[in-house]
């Protein structure tokens, strides 16, 4: 037996497991999403239609998958700078030699990472609670106007994404502490000696040091914050007026609550698409840099 | 690799559910199970009164599942659709249509000629014919729901009224008195993510909510029309507040403290406000029939039904609880434990409902109930609706701009019924 034929008998029980699991389903979702298996479908099949791509056109003729998309852009532009910075900056002060009790601080801001969505969602829907909650209690008690946090629609995204990035920071947290201590330590001795201050440090090598971590950490972040679907699905149910129906809360309301499961294969596709192209251009970018 | 060791996770432990499960089912050899699946609160309730029912049927077990509101309609299309549907649910009698438009659940029309218990003509025909779809019908009433006027007596006493509206100008008259200072204080709580007090008003008017057999929409009628402007009025004039549920947050706690005077909503909040309202303040609230346009008015048929399900193999013992929830006994202790209103007359004579002031009110209405159209799209045509409607509420569309938006919508959704009624397929089997 050669080596290739060897390889192929190792990996085939993974690629069964692949194909039936992974690529089954999306070629029959594929398909799904040029009929217009709904309902009536479902009772009968001789009612489904062959629709070609119509769901396709008729999903970009809507105005909520266009407000979905917009909210979901939203919450990536927002939400994603966000959470690095929040991910970067807790990781820098956990490096720093100054830092005590470092495994606690580390387990304490990581603790939100492995805690179950709806479970903590829920406290923190009564910290938002707009007669009830300790938030508006401490903006009340400093003399600031209270908000209705998920009950408004311009700020139930905001609330979300604040929720999101306390959420998932800790996770590229650990990732940017494990790039900061690759960073070889005499770097930073020349730097002093030379006169550097701190910031100086920080932009001129520290960043660039980081570069392929953070290019990592970004387009992992980037394709986690498109998917967005448990925060609303748990906090606002997609409201107030719609103003927190992500792309996948949607294709969610259209598949399961609908049934419309044609459809609802088309929203993934777009979404499969346009979270594609946003990684590509990102990892394009990055190359494009890396040569100047 | 994390992958598949998850599956294989998986697998053994449906592996383990599934011996469980047939050691459940040897263990009870010999007795009958009967699934029931409740939605929301009913579960709990039903509990209470299962008991009797065993008793009563030996070698019977009914297993009840508890499905919350927010997930009891993916639930059943899913199960539907997974071949795992129980014996017999409570159904709310707007999702009636879809699940005889899979054809997912049994006719009973032969069953109720040969029942002692179940008696047609002691329900309210408005309730009763929810559940009638092209002739046949699915579903045996269990509560009713339809939403009236709670009000503040005290507050409008205070503004010279000693009656309740009796129309939309007098009740409007009303809440223009009541709003005081504007902004501050309201005359009626219309929270804008619900569909329920637009549909009660526009079910008032003379022109039905589709036309041509449910073909199409029928909201740029003028009937729809003049209950969308009175609607969008009242947030104008600033006589509604401009919040969903949540923004209120708790309700009960505003009316006690007089932010709005009438309140659009349904029987389970009679056992809210006696539990949330102070003693001192009991005397000071009252339910009233939804004035109409001129006169008393319609208000929605709603509320749930017992149907059974095509793939149940226990018909007879699932029809058996169906009649037993059904006698006027039972419906009245229904009524006590929970407050849910039942749907026949007879039971309507039992001394806590009769006796009882607040009840007198939702009894007259339910006299003049209207139901909604029995197509399966309802529920996604009454969600649009009320999306655009709260639009037009918030100033962003004009009423007939709304009102063909909605006919709009609603004639997309209709298209798949249009072509199979046209194709000679079947909406409903």
């Amino acid at each position: 037996m050669n080596t290739s034929r060897a390889a192929w008998l190792f990996i085939t029980p993974a690629l069964i497991i692949l194909g039936l699991f992974f690529l089954l389903p999306v070629i029959a979702a594929l398909i799904l999403s040029v009929t217009d298996y709904d309902l009536y479908a479902l009772a009968d099949i001789r009612n489904l239609r062959f629709v070609a791509l119509q769901n396709y056109w008729q999903l970009l003729q809507r105005p909520l998958f266009w407000s979905a998309l917009g909210h979901t852009v939203y919450f990536v532009v927002v939400g994603v700078p966000l959470s690095l910075m929040a991910s970067l900056g807790a990781a820098l002060l956990l490096n720093s030699p100054l830092a005590r009790f470092k495994p606690f601080f580390r387990t304490a801001l990581f603790a939100p990472v492995v805690t179950t969505v709806v479970a903590v969602a829920v406290i923190w829907r009564y910290l938002f609670n707009t007669k009830y909650g300790l938030i508006n209690y401490v903006l009340d008690s400093i003399g600031m106007p209270t908000v209705d946090w998920l009950g408004d629609p311009h700020w139930a995204m905001p609330t979300i994404i604040l929720f999101a990035v306390w959420k998932n920071f800790g996770y590229n947290m650990i990732i940017f502490m494990a790039g900061l201590q690759a960073i070889p330590g005499d770097l930073y001795e020349a730097a002093r000696i030379d006169g550097a201050s701190a910031f100086a440090q920080f932009r001129h090598i520290t960043l660039p040091m980081l570069k392929p971590t953070m290019l990592m950490v970004s387009i992992l972040t980037v394709s986690g914050y498109f998917q967005l679907f448990a925060e609303p699905y748990v906090m606002t149910e997609g409201g107030p007026l719609q103003s927190t129906t992500s792309v996948l809360y949607l294709m969610y309301e259209e598949g399961f609550k609908w049934w419309n499961l044609g459809s609802a294969s088309a929203v993934a596709f777009i979404l499969f698409v346009i979270m594609f192209a946003v990684t590509a251009t990102m990892l394009r970018l990055s190359r494009q840099g890396e040569k100047a | 690799m994390n992958r598949v060791a998850r599956l294989i996770r998986t697998a053994a432990a449906l592996a383990l559910a599934g011996a469980a499960v047939t050691g459940c089912a040897k263990q009870e050899e010999g007795t009958r199970t009967l699934q029931f699946w409740t939605i929301g609160r009913e579960g709990e309730a039903v509990e209470k009164l299962l008991p009797e029912f065993e008793r009563e049927h030996p070698g019977l077990h009914v297993s009840v599942q508890q499905l919350p509101l927010t997930a009891a309609h993916q639930k059943l299309l899913t199960a539907y659709a997974g071949d795992s549907t129980p014996d017999i649910t409570q159904l709310g009698n707007t999702w009636v249509p879809e699940l005889v438009a899979l054809d997912a659940i049994e006719p009973l029309d032969a069953r109720v000629a040969g029942s002692k218990v179940v008696d047609k003509n002691d329900y309210f025909p408005a309730i009763w014919s929810t559940n009638v779809i092209d002739g046949k019908l699915y579903g045996v009433p269990w509560y009713v729901d339809t939403r009236l006027l709670f009000y503040r007596k005290d507050l409008l006493a205070r503004v010279g009224y000693d009656h309740p509206p009796r129309d939309w100008n007098e009740w409007q008259a009303m809440m223009a008195k009541l709003s005081q200072p504007p902004g501050k204080t309201f005359g009626v709580l219309l929270p804008t993510n619900e569909f329920e007090q637009l549909l009660a008003l526009s079910l008032q008017q003379d022109d039905p909510l589709l036309r041509d057999d449910g073909r199409y929409g029928n909201f740029r009628s003028a009937g729809f029309k003049k209950a969308l402007t009175f609607y969008v009025s009242l947030f104008k004039n600033k006589q509604a507040p401009m919040m969903t549920n949540v923004g209120v947050g708790n309700p009960w706690a505003a009316f006690g403290q007089g932010f709005y005077t009438f309140y659009l909503s349904g029987p389970w909040n009679i056992g809210e406000f006696r539990k949330r309202l102070p003693p001192e303040q009991q005397g000071d609230w009252a339910t009233t029939p939804l004035p109409g346009p001129n006169g008393p008015g319609a208000s929605n048929a709603g509320g749930s039904s017992l149907v059974i399900f095509r793939a149940s193999r226990h018909k007879d013992d699932a029809w058996a609880l169906i009649e037993f929830l059904s006698r006027p006994t039972i419906q009245e202790r229904f009524y006590q434990i929970l407050g849910d209103m039942p749907p026949r007359r007879s039971s309507w004579e039992a001394p806590a409902l009769r006796n009882d002031d607040k009840a007198a009110a939702f009894r007259e209405q339910l006299e003049r109930v209207k139901p909604t159209p029995p197509v399966a799209e309802w529920e996604r045509i009454i969600t649009e609706m009320q999306l655009v409607a709260a639009q037009a509420a918030h100033g962003d569309l004009t009423i007939d701009e709304a009102a063909a938006e909605i006919d709009r919508r609603a004639d997309r959704l209709l298209e798949k019924r249009r072509w199979m009624l046209d194709h000679g397929h079947k909406a409903s089997p």
